[in-house]
């Protein structure tokens, strides 16, 4: 346990949730809040991708039970949109590792979109969201984010020699 | 997979249709403020740094100025504790249950809800404090909104300009009273089935009515910017603007008063005050 430093991988899961809700300047336009990417999930689709068999369903639904008891949001509704962005990651994840970063970022936008779209789909059914165009920035965000998250994190991987 | 994709479906459902995941939530809410003290922290440092280099005139200026806002709020306190005691008098004398005088506790702003679909923001005080649910906040220039959600260190407030949230208002020129709905938009709330004839004009204060159990009576809500009567529709638009400084002040006030706050909590708490 000790040798595995798995602490980075939890580390790095608390430097995303705090990501997520930090409060932007109040000078900067609310519509901002729309554009943050979804950190959590990119960390998500990092770690399944370099630790399968570390990282997987249940830390998607632990991370994200976290998540919506941090954005107040209905229990369990984060929770389900990673578990779906866990489970297509962890199906991917021998061929992610074989594509370029700029590739990677293609299925990343791919995979938060249809996070967006669960969380979109839950908002919905229980009546707090109308659709608009912005959901879907957000993956565009997130995708854009992408290389930097994967460069950060697999840097941090090799320093510590997370395993 | 399919265990956990179900189970979040069960906590879904049950976290939609009752409020049993209350307990749940505050515990797993203890187990994250770590996570809302980080986040929160550079606001927090950036607002030290502004202190720590302003200028030594400018804090002369500020002290001067707050001693002179003091003496003049001073003076003013000194009247409205004569003129309270004189209309709790009154009120006695009329049999009227309605006290002028409600306890208040100062809170500190933390984080403001990131996703710009909802108007809620948290606070520092939780149930080791005594908020409970349906507890009105105030920030110094008026009404903010009220307690959905108590942790045992924090809170979780939905603001007035929500847009499942409803106040009842009444004009403080001629007591009319009239409910003022949230619109989504910030800073921006909207009267509803304000009827073409209903006497009400831009510049008019709304306090609040105390009608509904949820808000004390009496503290501004907004000033009327606009009423349009138009021939086609059945009843006036009309929206006011915020008193309060919502999601801007820092500091905020958690009202105890003693009649709403023993009902709202012998109560299920409704997301709406209506």
């Amino acid at each position: 346990m000790h040798s595995n430093n798995l602490w980075v991988i939890f580390l790095s899961f608390f430097i995303a949730l705090v990501f997520s809700i930090v409060s932007l300047p109040d000078a900067l336009p609310v519509e901002l809040g729309y554009l943050r990417p979804q950190w959590v999930a990119l960390v998500l689709i990092y770690w399944v991708i370099a630790l399968p068999f570390r990282v997987g369903i249940v830390v998607a639904w632990v991370a994200g039970i976290a998540l919506d008891v941090l954005l107040g949001s209905l229990l369990g509704q984060h929770a389900l949109a990673l578990i779906i962005v866990a489970y297509v990651a962890s199906s991917l994840y021998q061929r992610l590792r074989m594509f370029a970063i700029w590739q990677q970022s293609g299925i990343v936008f791919a995979i938060v979109g249809l996070n967006q779209l669960a969380n979109f789909w839950i908002e919905s059914i229980s009546g707090v969201a109308e659709w608009n165009m912005w959901y879907l920035l957000s993956s565009v965000v997130s995708a854009l984010v992408w290389p930097w998250v994967f460069l950060v994190l697999r840097y941090s991987r090799r320093l510590f020699a997370v395993s | 997979m399919l265990a956990l994709s179900v189970l979040s479906l069960v906590l879904l459902a049950l976290d939609h249709y009752s409020t049993r995941l209350d307990s749940t939530r505050s515990v797993i809410g203890v187990l994250v403020t770590p996570v809302v003290v980080i986040a929160d922290y550079p606001s927090r440092a950036v607002m030290g740094l502004q202190e720590n280099f302003a200028s030594r005139a400018a804090m002369r200026e500020q002290i001067a100025q707050m001693a002179q806002e003091q003496l003049l709020l001073r003076a003013k306190t000194e009247k409205m504790a004569s003129l309270t005691a004189e209309n709790n008098r009154l009120r006695n004398l009329l049999g009227s249950a309605a006290k002028l005088l409600d306890n208040v506790l100062v809170a500190e702003l933390i984080v403001v809800d990131p996703d710009p679909e909802r108007h809620e923001v948290i606070i520092d005080k939780g149930s080791y404090s005594g908020v409970f649910i349906g507890q009105p906040l105030l920030d110094a220039e008026g009404l903010m909104g009220q307690v959905i959600e108590v942790g045992v260190y924090t809170s979780r407030v939905l603001l007035i300009t929500d847009e499942s949230h409803g106040v009842p208002v009444q004009v403080n020129r001629n007591n009319l009273r009239l409910i003022a709905q949230g619109t989504g938009a910030k800073g921006l709330l909207e009267l509803v089935h304000v009827p073409d004839t209903a006497d009400i004009k831009e510049g008019d204060l709304l306090v609040s009515s105390g009608l509904g159990d949820r808000f004390p009576a009496g503290y501004p809500v907004g000033v009327v910017n606009r009423v349009v009567h138009d021939p086609g529709e059945p009843f006036a638009v009309v929206t006011a603007v915020p008193s309060a400084f919502l999601a801007r002040s820092r500091h905020v006030l958690l009202v105890f008063s003693e009649a709403g706050g023993l009902k709202a909590k012998s109560r299920p708490a409704t997301d709406s005050s209506l």
